[in-house]
């Protein structure tokens, strides 16, 4: 805990402008926690050199092991206020959410020095409940365990060889090579990306072979990852099974084709001439372009993208695609396992999903037809010709080839003819009118349907399951949701490059490994510090567990979205540090509140709470309203506002939370029978979007909101009195109306909480 | 004896993922961005696609992690001047142009109330002026005031520095030239909108009710010159019938001679912005093809689920405008060959990236294609990520961000 505290009050900014300095000074040293603050002062700019030299010396002369800066956002001025490893600081933000957002009420006027008062003293409350975290630091394994031994596998394990790491790579099949070795060519990799390329993949497979840091094992397979990053264990079949120590996993297990059978609109299985861009491609690599009926060399080949024919009535069902997110599971009954079927998520999606690789495959082998077949004539029949990016370039050079006709086209039909010959019947092309052309073979595109779509995979052996819990979420593709994070996914240590993750091109793939390899090195080096990765990269801070309490409810294991807690026959959770992202979801599932960080607990945030000074007279003193906000992207939301000169009402009280996930039940109750009249939840937006950067926390909370609602309801208060609001960063402008919703709809209309006085 | 440090030219969302990246890993990094502010051109963008997310989200996550990691240093206004050296030990000389403010500014803002001159809005495009004394948008990173002396009125800087209350203008401030010593570079200059004047044909720059894609998302911002509000430039009215010209430059071997990856999306994404904003507006896209590549399909299909949203796969020849300022257009749809005038209250032409450095000389030795993109580099100590390199979408960005940043690790590691 801090002991020994300096408090400043910054009068700079219009801070001093409106608020007296000698009452907030009083508030300290005559409050409660005067005893633990030897220092307590004023400064007209406390972000001022000669101001932080002051703090420094006082910190020395008074042995100061904590610092409560009462000035601006702690956004602003990061840098100014850190005072070494010893010294804890708070910051309270009496600029932008207290004086620059303060509005006056006219009933109760005069409220600013009052809130100024609860803000400073719930800082210093705060900052007193907190310790300095020292994360114990296990001695972790540093070996890379690569999956799948394609295009990307291969990079993947090259890449980590040349940064020293050890590699352990391991491939289904009984040779190394995957889909590359496979294909006759690949579109172009590179400048000036006009032709296509040989894969490459027989001089990688050479030097991953050659390569002593890699130990490369085939016609094997994962069959189970226990442990947590830095810590794996891994069990592999390679004709016998053996257990390998491993430090993190580049998941790049490539792609199955589709299944054909979504090709039947199409005539595919119905006429002997329609084959499928996997088996042309095989049919080139093995030397003879035949039509499958006669064995004979096609005078024309018609390539087909347009799949509308068979994603008609799939296609555009987001409805499906964002079902909704895993229900809260219901403790189940003692001794009762979950069992997760591994449902299967290839769909008809799959095709469409993979458009950018299947016109590039169709120019492409177009391009095989005028090399292999002399006079030979290729058909592209496309809806759109989707190859964003660089791949333009390739594009034109097929458009200039003579022998390679591109059309866009909706196939309408496919039928056979009476010579074998299969008549393509299209509308909306560019040739003027519907069509109807013939051609010797025709072929139709490759789905690229990820492994994990089919089968979990990873064989995690994880309390949560073996595989990826977002799977529905992207069709069996192992993606992120983010944006800006391609490589997050809700399990620490697994990184997923290649078309395991999105369907993408070799260059792109390549590129991936890559990026997948340095995540999974940088897991490895964090959990081997004791620090969080992504997003709170560098935390010490982790979840403690009073195990004498723990009921074994299970919550905290269900609820953790990075499926961090694992239990024992009994339920007891055993926690994982380094699969942990430090957002406090298993703090706030706790319903015995055994679950704390040092510098962040049930005690400290409801001691803070209770810091606010609640008036018994509802008329008299103005109601008063708790609002715990998420501090990723509400908080700065609500600094936004300030900055843009937005007011709102000056009964409401901000809380900072890790994340709306960490929010217990016992604070919300703890302020109810405190007398405070309402309690507002402020976080990120949930569902299939979310923008939780803990994935799951605002969705769960909203959850838990509801069945504190319901108690409430038994003791006679009105469920109404707890909302959550979802708020983006950007939504800074809507804040103020939000909080008046709450202040009339709820607090106008209800009264003062019926506990109030007692 | 090698550096294992990394310069990271370039502090968009490419320069600030792979910067992160290899400063969690251990390595000391310099982010160097000629802009006064960090984040690049998604900070300039109300949102992402497909998820229709802030970019400030993940933006102040970024920061977040800037601030919490020592190892990470960054310089605005600084432009790399010359690389020597070689791979694992090179100088490079960084000229820092002068801000005027110093570290005490706390954003208090009184130095642009005192502020009187104005000038064109660089962040926003165009579409409004700000003063000679500003910050450029709301979530700007580092949170510090720029002054802009040269367009300063006479006196007006001394007028300035009375005003802020905590001596935080530097009316002495002047360029200064420092050196770095780093053992790996990565580029990641990034892109800018193609110029609309040279899409004569289209009006670019010359129509009032012809804007860019880029101006578009300015307009859309909550933070941009209309607050959010989806307005005509000549008389700030609601328009009731917007057309987005695709490929306004892209995919043209006289103007870019490639696809931009982004602008399909991109007005699609606009398209939900003006139904949530001007939920009767009717809108036409005029395109080659739709290039909405893997799971972005199902974005794609929602959006064209839009009742009053029609495409058009056709080519726009010609804007002109009529008396009342609204645009005219002379297209042609491809699919029915039928030619028409079509006439609109505003037109958003979606105009491609082009790589910053296209048409300048690039301080340090690399090759670069006809269009001006990094095509090589490598085994000169020098990574290329994000948009130098290729035209790609945030996603892919981050994912060369991070991908350069094991590049430039492995060049200084057992070196």
């Amino acid at each position: 805990m801090a002991e020994k505290l300096g408090v400043y009050i910054c009068s700079g900014c219009d801070i001093g402008k409106a608020l007296e300095m000698a009452p907030l000074l009083e508030a300290v040293t005559k409050g409660k926690n005067a005893g633990i603050c030897p220092v307590v002062k004023q400064n007209p700019v406390l972000c001022s050199p000669d101001a932080v030299a002051e703090i420094e010396a006082d910190i020395a002369a008074n042995g100061l092991d904590g610092v409560v800066v009462c000035a601006c956002s702690p956004r602003v001025k990061w840098d100014i206020f850190q005072f070494g490893q010893g010294v804890q600081v708070e910051r309270v933000n009496l600029r932008e959410q207290c004086v620059w957002s303060f509005r006056e009420d006219d009933k109760v006027p005069g409220l600013l020095p009052l809130m100024a008062k609860d803000y400073i003293k719930m800082g210093v409350m705060k900052l007193s409940k907190s310790r300095i975290p020292a994360p114990e630091v296990p001695e972790t394994f540093k070996t890379i365990l690569v999956l799948g031994g394609g295009m990307t596998g291969l990079t993947a394990a090259l890449e980590a060889a040349k940064l020293g790491k050890d590699v352990v790579l391991v491939e289904r099949a009984a040779t190394l090579g995957g889909k590359a070795a496979t294909m006759y060519k690949t579109f172009p990799m590179s400048h000036p990306y006009l032709k296509a390329e040989d894969t490459g993949v027989d001089q990688l497979i050479a030097e991953v072979t050659a390569n002593a840091k890699i130990k490369v094992l085939t016609s094997a397979e994962l069959v189970s990852l226990e442990g947590a990053p830095g810590l794996y264990s891994a069990t592999v079949n390679a004709g016998g099974e053996q257990k390998l120590d491993i430090g993190a996993v580049v998941l790049a297990t490539g792609w199955v084709p589709g299944d054909k059978s979504f090709l039947a609109p199409m005539g595919y299985g119905r006429i002997k001439n329609v084959v499928t861009a996997a088996e042309f491609e095989a049919m080139t690599k093995a030397g003879s372009i035949v039509r499958p009926s006669d064995g004979k060399a096609p005078a024309s080949v018609a390539f087909l993208t347009d799949v509308s024919l068979c994603t008609q009535g799939t296609v555009g069902g987001t409805a499906e695609v964002c079902a909704p997110v895993d229900p809260l599971p219901e403790t189940p009954a003692e001794g009762e396992a979950e069992v997760n079927p591994y449902a299967d998520k290839e769909n008809a999606k799959h095709l469409a999903y993979s458009s950018e690789l299947t016109s590039l495959v169709a120019l492409k082998q177009a391009g095989y037809v005028r090399e292999k077949l002399g006079e030979a004539v290729a058909f592209v029949l496309y809806d759109h010709m989707m190859v964003p990016g660089i791949n333009e370039r390739y594009y034109k050079s097929a458009q200039d080839d003579a022998g390679i006709m591109l059309s866009k086209a909706t196939i309408t039909a496919v039928t056979e003819d009476a010579d074998g010959g299969v008549i393509v019947a299209a509308k909306d092309t560019l040739l003027g009118a519907d069509i109807e052309l013939k051609a010797d073979l025709v072929v139709l595109p490759t789905a690229i349907v990820p492994v994990t779509a089919h089968e979990p995979t990873m064989n995690l052996q994880y309390r949560q399951g073996p595989g990826f819990p977002d799977l529905e979420l992207f069709d069996g593709f192992v993606d992120s949701n983010y944006v800006c994070f391609p490589y997050e996914t809700r399990r620490t240590g697994v990184y997923a490059a290649g078309c395991v993750r999105q369907p993408m091109t070799m260059a792109t793939a390549k590129e991936d490994a890559a990026g997948a390899v340095l995540k999974a090195v940088q897991c490895i080096g964090s959990a081997n510090r004791g620090v969080a990765v992504h997003p709170r990269s560098g935390d010490v801070s982790f979840p403690v567990f009073n195990f004498q309490r723990c009921t074994q409810c299970k919550r905290c294991t269900e609820e953790c979205p990075f499926g961090a807690l694992d239990d024992d026959e009994k339920g007891t959770p055993k926690p994982n540090p380094t699969r942990c992202r430090r957002c406090g979801t298993c703090m706030g599932a706790c319903p015995e509140r055994v679950i704390s960080f040092d510098n962040y607990n049930i005690d400290q945030i409801g001691s803070m709470i209770k810091e606010v000074y609640v008036p018994d007279d509802m008329v008299a003193g103005g109601p008063r309203v708790i609002v715990l906000v998420c501090e990723n992207d509400a908080y700065p939301a609500l600094d936004m506002a300030a900055f843009r000169g937005k007011s709102w009402s000056p009964f409401v009280r901000f809380v900072p939370v890790r994340c709306l996930g960490s929010v217990n039940a016992i604070w919300v109750a703890d302020a109810i029978s405190k007398g405070v009249d309402g309690v507002i939840m402020l976080g990120c937006k949930y569902g299939p979007d979310y923008q939780c950067h803990f994935v799951k926390g605002s969705e769960l909370c909203s959850r838990r909101k509801t069945n504190i609602a319901e108690s409430l309801g038994r003791l006679g208060v009105e469920a109404e009195r707890v909302e959550q609001y979802e708020v983006s960063i950007d939504e800074y402008d809507k804040v103020p109306a939000l909080i008046e919703r709450f202040m009339t709809e709820v607090i106008t209309k209800f009264g003062p909480n019926p506990f109030k006085g007692y | 004896m090698s550096n294992n440090s990394i310069l990271v030219v370039g502090g968009g969302f490419a320069g600030i993922t792979a910067a992160l990246e290899a400063a969690e890993i251990g390595h000391e990094v310099y982010i160097v961005e000629t802009n006064p502010y960090l984040g690049g051109r998604v900070a300039q963008l109300n949102q992402y696609f497909p998820k229709l997310c802030p970019p400030s989200c993940g933006l102040e996550i970024q920061f977040q992690r800037i601030k919490n990691n020592p190892k990470v240093k960054f310089f605005t206004m600084s432009e790399v001047v010359s690389v020597t050296g070689t791979p694992g030990a090179f100088d490079v000389k960084i000229k820092e142009r002068p801000r005027f403010v110093n570290a005490n500014c706390t954003m208090c803002g009184e130095c642009e109330k005192a502020a009187t001159s104005t000038v064109a809005s660089e962040f926003e495009f165009g579409l409004v002026d700000r003063k000679v004394a500003y910050s450029t948008h709301l979530f700007a990173f580092p949170q510090r005031y720029v002054v802009d002396a040269a367009a300063c009125a006479p006196g007006e800087l001394d007028k300035l520095k009375d005003a802020c209350p905590y001596g935080a203008i530097d009316t002495a401030d002047a360029e200064k030239t420092f050196d770095l010593q780093v053992g790996s570079i990565i580029w990641a200059t990034g892109w800018k909108p193609y110029d609309m004047a040279k899409l004569d044909n289209l009006g670019g720059g010359k129509l009032a009710n012809v804007v860019s894609n880029m101006q578009f998302e300015r307009l859309a911002a909550p933070n941009g010159p209309t607050g959010g509000k989806i307005e005509r430039p000549s008389d700030g009215k609601a328009p009731k019938r917007i057309a987005f010209v695709q490929c306004a430059g892209s995919r043209d071997e006289n103007h870019l001679n490639y696809c931009s990856y982004i602008c399909c999306m991109a007005s699609l994404k606009h398209v939900t912005y003006i139904r949530e904003k001007l939920p009767e507006a009717q809108v036409v896209i005029y395109y080659i093809d739709l290039r909405t590549p893997g799971r972005y399909d199902n974005f794609m299909q929602k959006v064209a689920g839009d009742d009053k949203l029609t495409l058009v796969k056709g080519k726009v020849a010609k804007i002109v405008e009529c008396e009342c300022k609204s645009p005219i257009l002379t297209v042609e749809d491809a699919v029915t060959g039928i030619k028409g005038e079509e006439r609109f209250d505003m037109v958003v032409l979606a105009t491609g990236m082009q790589p910053s450095c296209a048409g300048s000389k690039l301080p340090v030795e690399l090759p670069v294609d006809d269009d001006g993109f990094i095509i090589g580099g490598a085994d000169k100590g020098v990574f290329a990520a994000g948009c130098a390199k290729l035209p790609l979408d945030v996603m892919k960005t981050a994912q060369t961000g991070t991908g350069a940043a094991l590049k430039a690790i492995q060049n200084v590691v057992g070196r």
